[in-house]
């Protein structure tokens, strides 16, 4: 924390030191790469880099790309939510049913969803079906696990407060249960969010289909190195550009929470 | 407290339902009688067969080291860059943009540079690639882990003597460790996708090798063992660590719940 009253220097220090950091990486690839460090055939300088993003950046192949992967990803992500929410506030409200499910949850969870590529192979195809399904199988468990531990979390005294004063159990869950669950989904969603990407790009690069992740595969067919890394570069910001609107989502949520409270750090 | 009928309701059910589920898998599986997908009980005569363990050697041993070794660098490195960062507000400042980088970029999308820079589809490659992207929920745990710890604790054992490794060894770290646990179940998990996904991309031996010929020749049932053996390595890695968690965090939730009676 900057102390109190400090000037226009103490706070813009924090901004300077970062950018000093972020500067000082790309000038160190740029020197690796243009000292032969790693030969610019493996490591293709920044500045070579940054040109061959530009120059895709204007072509109508990349964004097309880029549009398939950020379709298969919201879509994914979009089902995903669809299903666990519902599913969580059910097995998370009823401690029978959540019972009843656990040991299959628990199996189920771990099972890397890269593992079911070579049969969506066979079963749905190389097709967009099969990118929805991976982002949304990887997407679905966090959100699951997430809304589950939020109903649980839900005051109890907060519940039998409502139930005396007459409240339904359908206003119940609208005005007691999903308000207190709502930090818990919205780092669920978090979460889901960054895995729905990785599942949406590992498709497109293993099964080919269309997005950025394909047009990597075939990058890399043809030895187009810059173009590799261009498109990593290009990935890297979608993903970081995910993460900052998700925890966005997750901070404005948890906004009433305690942790979040300035003057608590 | 809910009645007896209702507990033991609720263990039948624990116990009925994943047999439910099994057994809904075969009756379906025998009655679709498609190639693709194999009765539950063809595919665990195949596991069997090829797990227990004729070709446990040949391709789980390989996979189990990859994904130890990078998961026991992940966690060395994450400690060991985390506890500095998490005690210097200048270090953090200088590295948050890089974790924050890093951590957000999808791991499939470095595949390809990680075999280019590497020169190899070994095990170099592979456990570097596991050991990076396993750093980052450790890194941020750790360090997150270590800002938490209340800085009248971290006083006190200075004013009474203890300090550089000693403080950090004695007090910072047992302080952070329930949050550096998270940090390595979110990774350990993240360890078994990547090896699948580094030995699918590229590689010639390990359960995701098995996973890729399989399917590339059609062996219906030897692909379904390997995505059954995947399922039981992620869940029972995870069950491991959540034993040594529950012994080597024994002291904290002893604690815990003597607090909060």
């Amino acid at each position: 924390m900057s102390a109190p009253g400090g000037g226009i220097v103490t706070r813009l220090t924090p901004g300077v030191a970062a950018a000093a950091s972020i500067a000082t990486f790309l000038a160190l690839w740029q020197a690796v790469s243009k000292f032969g460090v790693i030969s610019e055939q493996d490591l293709p300088s920044m500045t070579a880099t940054f040109r061959e993003l530009w120059s895709m950046m204007q072509t109508e192949q990349f964004w097309a790309a880029f549009g398939r992967t950020v379709r298969g990803w919201a879509l994914g992500l979009g089902l995903a939510t669809v299903l666990a929410v519902p599913i969580g506030i059910l097995l998370g409200s009823s401690d029978f049913a959540g019972r009843a499910f656990r040991v299959p949850i628990e199996f189920l969870r771990p099972i890397p969803s890269a593992a079911l590529i070579p049969l969506l192979f066979l079963t749905l195809g190389t097709n967009i079906k099969s990118e929805i399904f991976l982002a949304t199988f990887g997407a679905f468990w966090p959100l699951l696990i997430q809304t589950i531990y939020g109903v649980r979390d839900v005051d109890p005294v907060a519940v039998d407060t409502a139930r005396s004063f007459g409240v339904g159990p359908v206003e119940r869950l609208y005005r007691v249960t999903l308000p207190s669950a709502v930090p818990y989904i919205a780092t669920g969603l978090r979460i889901a969010s960054a895995v729905a990407l990785i599942l949406a790009f590992t498709a497109e690069l293993f099964m080919g289909i269309p997005g950025l992740g394909q047009i990597m595969n075939v990058a890399q067919s043809f030895g187009l190195t810059n173009q590799v890394y261009a498109l990593a570069v290009a990935t890297g910001f979608l993903g970081l550009g995910i993460y900052i609107v998700f925890s966005a989502i997750e901070r404005r949520a948890l906004r009433w929470h305690p942790s979040q409270r300035p003057g608590r750090a | 407290m809910r009645s007896r009928t209702y507990q033991s309701a609720a263990i039948a059910a624990e116990i009925a339902v994943p047999l439910l589920i099994l057994a809904a898998w075969q009756a379906w599986t025998v009655h679709a009688n498609d190639p693709l997908f194999p009765r539950l009980s063809t595919i665990l005569v195949q596991f069997k067969d090829m797990w227990l363990f004729s070709q446990f050697q040949l391709h789980v041993v390989p996979s189990l080291i990859r994904i130890a070794a990078g998961f026991a660098l992940a966690v060395i490195l994450g400690l060991i860059i985390g506890v500095p960062l998490g005690l210097s507000r200048w270090g953090r400042l200088l590295a948050m943009p890089h974790i924050e980088w890093w951590r957000a970029m999808p791991p499939p999308a470095l595949l390809p540079i990680s075999i280019l820079l590497l020169h190899s589809i070994g095990d170099r490659q592979k456990i570097s690639f596991i050991a990076f992207f396993c750093l980052f929920p450790i890194l941020l745990n750790t360090i997150d882990g270590v800002r938490g710890i209340d800085p009248n604790l971290i006083e006190t054992t200075r004013s009474y003597g203890i300090r550089g490794f000693e403080q950090i060894r004695r007090v910072v770290l047992p302080a952070a460790l329930p949050q550096i646990f998270a940090g390595l179940r979110t990774s350990l998990s993240l360890a078994v996708i990547i090896m699948v996904l580094t030995e699918y991309f590229s590689s010639t031996n390990g359960v995701g090798y098995v996973l890729l010929i399989s399917k590339n020749t059609f062996q219906l049932a030897p692909m379904w063992a390997a995505i059954v053996l995947i399922g039981v390595l992620g869940y029972l890695l995870n069950l491991m660590l959540i034993l040594v968690e529950r012994r080597v965090l024994a002291w904290h939730r002893g604690w815990r719940a003597a607090a909060t009676q």
